[in-house]
């Protein structure tokens, strides 16, 4: 049985403690999105600025459990001032990471994992820095959702901005 | 299992023997369950019901003649005389629906009574700290229909804040109101709510899914027109739920779901309802299920409601002060902590600054089932400001040992998160 050091690696606790790029950003320019889990009724928001086909800020606000806030801030840290092509791959990345248990869960983003599961194969789980840190969730099946968040809302971003959609407040 | 009523103080240990899945270890650690609030464990006499049940006499109920078809209606026919006593209903034989759970029943009510019944213009009063499953059918009835809902405040206390209920009640023409908690522990003063309203001429749905499992509640003293609850709350098997309604009521409403065992007949052009309460059980109803909640009651009786409520009433002011006393500031209870008797066993909870889910993690490796979250109740949790609690909830079978191994785990979260 998973312990719960397997879940929270003194990687998380930090990024919980002490998270990166907290705060908002002016929009516009920047783009914000939210994205909620439902079971917990925790709530991330992720602003984003893109400048030249790379992600030049990214700022986390909202509140949820240690996972799904050391996630966010783990994942500002690795994706900001990347090109958006790389952090697109990151989201695949770490979302295969991920998907194996969200499809037994049943989860609505099975299709789409089925081909980032061969993506991934470009992005080893321990070629994602620290990111990799988050592999025990998987071990924890309720928790992926709050791993994950930040970083559907993320890809949400890229998507609207990729398709022009006027930034929202 | 005796059948015989006791008096005194209840002997957990000996009924904690009772419920199999209460003798199994969590992570190696003796499993404390601590949310009952959401669904109760069984005893072996309700496993064994349904059991004995499937083993010797199930057929599909009102409609085959041989021995055992009209053995397992007797017995379904009896479970629902038995749930009917048990809430002191006036004709148990016509005023018992059976449904899938609270959730239905309270959808039963919303759609027949609120779709067809609810004069025009009038409006629906609803409180504050309600449960989804009576706030959801009504909002999705206002969507239809235009119908302005209300709500009776929370107050700070935790307690409904009733100063302005007679603005609230004018023109109203059905109050939904939640006879306790789920969040909060809160038991609701029912009888001004319900005075206010049949003055207006309204009818009052209560939902009493956490309080029939913990207290005896008596439907003709209450003067309220429907009751709804749900079997797996109150030591019984899940998919049952439980509508009581006022006779001439239930009598006026159209059916709710149509199909089978609703029908005396159905033409090509048409089709006549069935008697009560049949009228409203459409297709094949939960037999087993309604034979198991029988077995839950007869439990619940052998040991006696006063027992367990008082049981609960003293476990609960004990939680508090145990808690208090050794977690102080690192811990807000939200509810009320004065008058225990009015107030159920439901503690909702924050710990430090630790997220629910964290704290209910740490936690379950300790062995110790809380509910961690916004408990179906997400307009409560936004005036409380905070979008989840830990909530830990006891029942007949909890004891001050489990208190004890919440508290020992609180520490245990304390230090893990530093
Ligand atoms: C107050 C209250 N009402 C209604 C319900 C719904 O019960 P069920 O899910 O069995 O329909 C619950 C249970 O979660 C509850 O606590």
């Amino acid at each position: 049985m998973a312990g719960l050091e397997d879940l929270y690696r003194e990687i998380i606790l930090d990024h919980y403690r002490s998270p990166r790029n907290r705060g908002e950003l002016p929009v516009p320019p920047a783009h914000r999105v939210e994205g909620f889990n439902p079971l917990c009724g925790d709530e991330v928001v992720v602003y984003l600025e893109v400048d030249d086909d790379t992600l030049t800020d990214l700022r986390i606000a909202g509140q949820g459990c240690s996972i799904s806030q050391s996630s966010a801030s783990m994942m500002s840290a690795t994706v900001k001032g990347r090109p958006v092509e790389e952090a697109r791959k990151l989201i695949r990345s770490f979302k295969a990471m991920m998907s194996i248990h969200e499809h037994s869960l049943g989860g609505e983003e099975g299709a789409e994992d089925a081909d980032a599961q061969s993506e991934a194969e470009t992005i080893k789980p321990e070629d994602l820095g620290e990111l990799a840190a988050l592999q025990g969730v998987v071990k924890f099946p309720v928790r992926i959702k709050c791993a994950t968040l930040s970083w559907n809302a993320l890809a949400q971003g890229l998507d609207e901005i990729a398709a022009g959609v006027p930034p929202a407040d | 299992m005796t059948t015989t009523v006791e008096a005194g103080p209840l002997e957990v240990t000996a009924l904690r023997k009772e419920f199999p899945l209460l003798q199994q270890e969590s992570h190696g650690k003796r499993l404390v369950y601590l949310d009952s609030a959401s669904s109760s464990q069984r005893p072996r006499a309700v496993l064994d019901a349904m059991d004995h049940y499937y083993e010797t006499t199930h057929a599909n109920v009102h409609r085959g003649v041989y021995a055992i078809a009209e053995e397992a209606t007797r017995q379904f026919e009896m479970a629902r005389k038995a749930t009917g006593r048990f809430i002191n209903a006036p004709r148990p034989d016509v005023e018992i629906v059976f449904t899938k759970n609270a959730t239905e029943a309270l959808n039963l009510v919303a759609h027949s009574y609120g779709r067809h019944l609810l004069p025009k213009g009038k409006a629906i009063l609803l409180t504050e700290l309600e449960h989804h499953a009576n706030i959801v059918p009504w909002l999705m009835l206002a969507a239809e229909r235009g119908v302005e809902l209300r709500y009776i405040p929370v107050g700070e206390d935790y307690r409904l804040d009733l100063s302005d209920l007679d603005r609230l009640v004018d023109g109203v023409g059905l109050v939904g109101i939640s006879s306790m908690s789920n969040v909060l522990g809160t038991i609701n003063d029912l009888a001004p709510v319900l005075e206010a309203a049949h003055a207006a001429g309204a009818v009052v749905v209560v939902d009493a899914s956490q309080l029939v499992p913990h207290r005896s509640v008596d439907v003709r003293a209450l003067g309220v027109d429907f009751l709804a609850f749900t079997g797996h709350k109150m030591l019984g098997p899940t998919g049952i739920g439980v509508l009581w309604g006022r006779e001439d009521l239930l009598d006026a409403m159209p059916p709710f779901l149509g199909g089978g065992e609703m029908i005396r007949d159905v033409r090509l052009d048409g089709f006549t309802p069935n008697d009560l309460p049949w009228k409203f059980e459409a297709g094949t109803p939960p037999i087993a299920e309604a034979i198991g909640l029988h077995a839950a009651i007869g439990f619940l009786e052998s040991v006696g409601m006063d027992r367990v409520a008082a049981h609960e009433t003293q476990l609960t002011s004990r939680a508090i002060e145990l808690l208090t006393e050794r977690h102080g500031d690192d811990l807000k209870i939200f509810g009320p902590t004065s008058d225990p008797a009015r107030r159920g066993g439901v503690l909702s909870f924050g710990f430090r600054d630790l997220h629910a889910h964290d704290l209910a993690q740490v936690l379950d490796a300790e062995g110790i089932c809380v509910r961690a979250g916004h408990h179906c109740a997400k307009p409560l949790m936004r005036r409380l400001g905070v979008t989840a609690t830990a909530r830990a909830s006891f029942y007949l079978y909890n004891g001050e040992d489990d208190i004890e191994a919440l508290s020992d785990a609180l520490d245990v979260a304390a230090a893990f998160f530093g």
